[in-house]
């Protein structure tokens, strides 16, 4: 395998954890995947099941002092940042890996002006002019589609629309080539048609610069358009993960395919009952150590496991079905074999 | 033997007459600006909407963020106080009815908001938010109120210990059931839904969805539903109105607005839907230039015209389009911006 071959991002195991007043929770719980060179990731699951954490800890972004990483490895290109002093880690964090946040206003600082923005960081990593740093931002937004950039260069953030705005945080992120971004939830707070652009617009500076995403977002129908790679988390945990087609089409996780039903379909028939997935997630401090889903499964032999020692003691671990999926080991999550074949 | 049915703007003339009907309906905020801070400029959230709702029915509404789509809503259950037009509900104009008059009105005409949260004071318990709409109108004994109560948890799916926890307690999914069970606590006839589920997960969403669809046949419900996911809207409504700039650009029933869309708008609306197939069903991406415009100085004419691709003279683009009904219960705005061959459709 030849070094371009190799994933842009390894996680392996990742545990973060809070402390909080009711003590330390676990919020990811030994969590891995590998991304893709150049290629599009992405994580979907429920609110609350971990998305953003997984995003802080790689980041290294995480609360302090709260937040605490209880262990595993983040390997960019073979570097585990999780072993990285601060400072090396804000040399990494804009140059290597760069993240886009959901509500661009919390990227962005409401006094400074677009342009002082986007210069500081050409300026904090490269040995360039302010005069040099000036222009070369206006690229960058001329780059992510912004009209009259030699304008809005000058402009601050309230005078700029929300659509706008995102795009002025993607040139931030962007501006220094990147080889891995990070985008939790980067078009939710918009609209459908300002979503497309703003999709559109990644997935053109991905065929340009090459560089690898990971994209968080809770709708599929995301996903589905973006991603060549799916995590499916619940829980804190990788319920399954694989290429996007195998998430689609042949589910294997019960959580997967709970999901997937349940969203109306444009072609579906008009008020007719939508599928739904009983009970709810449980609390992080109830969290058993065997498999989460197993509670709200329809599997016949769920309420037997639950009542087993399993439950409370055996982790599940991830087991591969095919070359490019795995799904969590533990029969009364998966989905029954003769169902999928009707 | 039959009169000359009322030719409304906004649908073919009803059977029999619809619950709820919206005439020229005019919301206007003054903005405050300059330098003196006084109202100077107009903010026209809504301006000039025809539509109608019958029992029984659910309208969906659907559009960009501000254009308007809950200041409409806030009109119909009279939070807002209109500019101009009328609201009739029932065969009653209700925008000049005082304070008392209105109160069998309030009671008819409910609304459950995207946030329950936001309209479930945090200090009272379940029960007690449940058994305030019945203090207010005065009905019912303290007994009598709590069977209610837990009829209504119930009816929403909820246990009846529910009554004595408070809202935080709750998961987003069960504060949207409990809201829901405030809204139809009085036996409503119309409930204007605004972003009820936007902020579920999926698999809630589809809870509350159902939920909605059984109350609806049971208890013979109408809804205004407005949301921003156009499969969610297509789900539940039996027509649909697409709003731009305060304005209904498109009115039709949900499968014929889908199958058939006439505005260009509507048309970028559904092809920016992000569809869960990967390697898309669609058959091309419209992407619309620039941004929504602001309801403060509108510009002038036809709105859309100006984010539109099809190609128009900036003398066209400052007339406005009209709204035709072009095939029976198809309703869209006209205007060579806004209509490919619009003028086959005049
Ligand atoms: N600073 C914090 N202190 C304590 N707990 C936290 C903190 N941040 C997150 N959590 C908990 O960690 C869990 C995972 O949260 P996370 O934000 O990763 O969810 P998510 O999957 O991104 O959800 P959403 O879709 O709502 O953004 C949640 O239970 C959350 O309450
Ligand atoms: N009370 C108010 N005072 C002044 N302006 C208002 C008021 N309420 C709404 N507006 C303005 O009216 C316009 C329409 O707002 P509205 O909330 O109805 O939009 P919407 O379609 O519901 O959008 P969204 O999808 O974001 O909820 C916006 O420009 C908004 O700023
Ligand atoms: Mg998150
Ligand atoms: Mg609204």
């Amino acid at each position: 395998m030849s070094a371009s071959d190799q994933p842009i991002l390894r996680v392996r195991n990742l545990a973060t954890a809070f402390d909080t007043d009711g003590g330390r929770v676990t919020a990811v719980d030994g969590v891995s995947f590998d991304v893709p060179r150049g290629k599009t990731l992405g994580i979907v699951g429920e609110s609350g099941c971990g998305k953003s954490v997984t995003a802080m800890s790689i980041m290294r972004l995480l609360p302090r002092p709260s937040g605490v990483i209880l262990g595993g490895e983040v390997l960019l290109d073979g570097t585990d940042l999780l072993q990285l002093s601060l400072d090396e880690m804000r040399k990494v964090r804009g140059k290597r890996v760069s993240m886009i946040f959901q509500e661009p206003m919390t990227a962005l600082n409401p006094v400074h002006r677009i342009g002082r923005q986007l210069s500081e960081v050409f300026l904090l990593h490269e040995k360039i002019s302010e005069k040099e740093a000036w222009n070369r931002s206006i690229e960058m937004l001329a780059k992510v589609g912004i009209p009259a950039p030699e304008i809005r260069v000058g402009e601050f953030p309230h005078q700029l629309s929300g659509g706008m705005r995102q795009r002025v945080v993607i040139a931030m992120a962007l501006a220094l080539k990147p080889s891995l971004v990070i985008a939790d939830e980067p078009t939710t707070a918009l609209d459908v048609t300002i979503q497309a652009q703003i999709l559109e617009l990644m997935k053109e500076l991905q065929a340009e610069m090459g560089m690898s995403i990971v994209l968080i977002t809770h709708d599929l129908g995301v996903i589905a358009e973006m991603c060549d790679e799916v995590v499916v988390m619940y829980a804190g945990r990788v319920a399954e993960r694989g290429s996007a087609d195998v998430i689609f089409n042949n589910p294997r996780h019960l959580y997967t395919r709970g999901l997937l039903d349940s969203i109306p379909r444009l072609g579906g028939k008009r008020k007719a009952t939508l599928q739904t997935i009983p009970g709810m997630v449980p609390g992080l401090a109830e969290m058993p150590v065997g498999a989460r889903f197993a509670p709200r499964s329809p599997h016949p032999k769920a309420p037997a496991y639950i009542a087993s020692p399993a439950y409370q003691n055996k982790r599940p671990e991830l087991l591969q079905i095919a070359p490019n999926h795995w799904v969590e080991d533990e029969e009364v999550v998966r989905v029954i074999k003769q169902e999928v074949s009707q | 033997m039959v009169s000359p049915a009322p030719t409304t703007a906004n649908g073919h003339p009803p059977a029999s007459k619809p619950l709820l009907e919206i005439r020229g309906l005019k919301m206007h905020f003054p903005v405050k600006g300059g330098v003196l801070m006084r109202a100077q400029k107009q903010c026209k959230a809504v301006d000039g909407v025809d539509l109608h709702v019958n029992e029984g029915e659910t309208l969906g509404l659907v559009g960009e963020s501000g254009c308007g789509k809950s200041t409409l809503g806030k009109c119909v259950v009279r939070l807002n106080k209109i500019t101009g037009g009328q609201v009739t509900f029932d065969g009653t104009d209700i925008t000049q009815l005082g304070r008392s008059a209105l109160k069998p009105y309030r009671k008819d005409i409910q609304m459950i908001f995207q946030d329950p949260a936001e309209s479930l004071n945090p200090r009272h318990t379940i029960g007690n938010l449940l058994a305030e709409p019945f203090i207010i109108h005065g009905l019912l004994s303290a007994k009598e109120r709590d069977i209610k109560v837990a009829e209504l948890l119930e009816k929403v799916g909820l246990q009846a210990s529910a009554a004595d926890r408070f809202p935080f307690e709750f998961s987003g999914g069960q504060r949207q059931r409990i809201g829901i069970a405030r809204a139809i606590a009085l036996n409503p006839r119309l409930i204007v839904c605004d972003e009820p589920v936007s902020a579920l997960d999926v698999s809630v969403q589809s809870q509350i969805l159902n939920l909605l669809v059984d109350l609806q046949r049971e208890m013979r419900l109408s809804y205004i539903f407005i949301a921003h996911n156009l499969a969610v809207v297509k789900h539940i409504s039996d027509r649909i109105a697409v709003m731009y700039l305060g304005k209904i650009v498109e009115l039709a029933p949900a499968d014929e607005l889908f199958a058939n869309p006439l505005h260009a708008y509507t048309k970028a609306l559904i092809s920016a839907i992000p569809e869960p197939v990967p390697g898309g069903g669609r058959a091309q991406r419209i992407l619309l230039q620039g941004d929504v415009p602001s309801p403060i100085d509108p510009p002038e004419g036809c709105a859309f015209a100006y984010r539109s691709w099809l190609p128009t003279s900036d003398d066209q683009k400052r007339q406005p389009g009209t709204f035709r009904e072009v095939t029976p219960g198809h309703w869209v705005e006209l205007h060579p911006g806004t209509v490919e061959d619009y003028e086959k459709y005049l």
